[in-house]
């Protein structure tokens, strides 16, 4: 499925970093990737392809560990969501 | 896409409780009519944890995937007076149970469709559903009652209305979270996801699923940015609110048709308050501009929402149904409990509110000593208000033994706690004890 991956919080070295590794271990390809401050806040979005058999829940808990571990939100969800609520 | 229409998405499920709040299967039971009782409550079992198998799993599927909250799985069926009617049997506990135990092996949260359309008058299914409303209810944990009293095409069944007043008492003797569980309408739909009113209707499609959305606090916080803005921009600002989160509900639903391999029925938009901060209808209505709810300006603040969230959600799926508006439950809704124990909301209000909003008189505790002619009379009242204005209405009131105004009585879970409201204690039972039938009003000769 292809997800939009958000990443919000302090900004501070090794985000992007290990937000990449841990995609990678997982075998979830980056589309597209685009940063910025938003209210003084690190903003990062990523257009990923998690593969088709992927379990989604697992990958979810573990994303909100690293979250935690870097004390930034991570969200992943299917980019459909975003298209049917603010798109015609 | 923007960064913030995703974060604002983000926002709206994290912050401000927008969720799915159910996901419900409409099954009809009508193949499972059967004159030996067995045999159908055997069909009936079977049909529904056939049918329904896969509902808790797709769902779920759903909310990971998507990262929405589904809050309930539910399932409604054809009201249970028709299925039940060509057995000889003497009350229909044993259906109602056999609900209860599809709905504990399927896994969801309520099954919908102990039910009668009494509105013009009642058969023997009907007659005996009814008298097995109290321990039906009694018997059962999952299992969802509603009776339609009246419509605006054929008027309101005063009969019925007096019985449902007696029927509310002795449930309520029995357990009083019974009543939690049953509701009494006038103009009942046939395609309400939500419960405790929701039911198969016999003229929908065999199976469907339907959806309920919701969202309070969305709305009230996209409120707080037209501060002192005319209405007509907070009524656009509602719009363009209720279009977002329909368009999520019109996307979970056919995902979750698609998947369980059934048609899509309806969405519907209801904004349905839960006990949590934020998720209040009344705090909406004070982002309007109201101290309190309850106050003078309350209906049409109401109005304007009510309208508003329509409007918004029409455009934005193929089909809105249910009851799709502002409940106003007064013990799910923190907003509601304060302005009752502050004195700003009494009942009379509440009945004015609800001619405007889109169900009725809703989770509303009342003094166990309540007279059974004075239910039927609000019964009768919301009815007519109903009636009068072609739309669906309903009571589900609570008398809870034991209690006097000014206690508290528990719900639990979604259903909160509610402070116990005062009645007008002049008696309206030669009214009711008249019985018979409030003809249909002039506007429903259309023909």
């Amino acid at each position: 499925m292809k997800a939009i991956l958000t990443v919000v919080g302090q900004d501070k070295v090794g985000i992007v970093a290990e937000v990449s590794r841990f995609l990678a271990e997982e075998q979830i390809n980056i589309l597209d990737i685009s940063q910025t401050i938003l209210d003084g806040y690190f903003t990062m979005m990523m257009a990923v392809m998690v593969p088709e058999n992927s379990d989604v829940k697992q990958i979810a808990t573990k994303l909100a560990e690293l979250g935690q571990a870097l004390k930034v939100d991570i969200n992943l969800k299917n980019e459909e969501i975003y298209r049917a609520m603010h798109q015609l | 896409m923007e960064f913030d229409k995703i974060l604002e998405t983000i926002h709206m499920i994290s912050d401000q409780n927008l969720d799915v709040r159910t996901v419900t299967m409409g099954i009809s039971l009508l193949d499972c009519i059967d004159s030996d009782s067995d045999v159908a409550c055997q069909k009936i079992y079977d049909k529904i944890t056939t049918k329904a198998k896969n509902l808790v799993k797709v769902a779920e599927q759903i909310e990971m995937e998507y990262g929405i909250p589904i809050v309930n799985k539910r399932v409604s069926v054809t009201p249970i007076s028709l299925v039940a009617g060509a057995s000889n049997d003497r009350d229909y506990v044993k259906y109602a149970k056999t609900l209860d135990k599809a709905a504990q092996t399927l896994g969801i949260d309520f099954i919908g469709g102990f039910s009668a359309l009494v509105q013009k008058g009642m058969t023997k299914g009907d007659e005996i559903l009814i008298a097995s409303l109290p321990q039906a209810l009694t018997q059962t944990n999952l299992v969802c009652a509603s009776v339609n009293v009246g419509s605006s095409k054929s008027g309101i069944n005063m009969d019925a209305v007096k019985q449902m007043g007696q029927v509310i008492k002795d449930a309520a003797e029995l357990d009083y979270m019974n009543n939690a569980k049953l509701v009494v309408f006038c103009n009942a739909v046939e395609d309400n996801p939500f419960m405790a009113g929701g039911f198969h209707g016999v003229s929908e499609p065999d199976i469907v699923i339907n959806v309920g959305v919701s969202g309070p606090g969305v709305v009230k916080t996209a409120l707080e940015k037209v501060k002192g803005k005319p209405l007509d921009e907070v009524a656009e600002t509602i719009k363009q609110t209720a279009f977002k989160v329909t368009r999520m509900g019109q996307l979970v639903g056919s995902i979750a048709a698609k998947r369980l391999g059934v048609p899509f029925g309806i969405v519907d938009l209801s904004l349905a308050p839960t006990p949590a901060v934020g998720d209040s209808v009344a705090q909406i209505l004070e982002e309007i501009g109201l101290d309190q709810v309850g106050t003078h300006g309350t209906t049409a603040a109401l109005a304007m929402l009510n309208d508003a969230v329509k409007k918004g959600g029409i455009m934005a799926c193929s089909h809105v149904g249910g009851l799709s508006g502002a409940f106003i439950p007064v013990s799910e809704d923190a907003g509601m409990i304060d302005a009752v124990n502050a004195g700003t909301l009494n009942l009379a209000k509440l009945e004015a509110m609800t001619a405007v909003c889109s169900v009725g008189l809703d989770m509303i505790a009342l003094p166990g000593d309540v007279p059974a002619e004075t239910l039927g009379a609000m019964i009768a009242d919301e009815a007519a208000i109903g009636m009068i204005n072609n739309k669906t209405t309903a009571v589900r009131v609570i008398p809870v033994p034991g209690k006097k105004v000014g206690d508290t009585v528990e719900f639990g879970g979604l259903l909160g706690h509610a402070p116990i409201m005062d009645y007008t204690h002049v008696s309206s039972a030669a009214m009711i004890q008249r019985g018979g039938t409030i003809p249909a009003p002039i506007h429903s000769f259309k023909n």
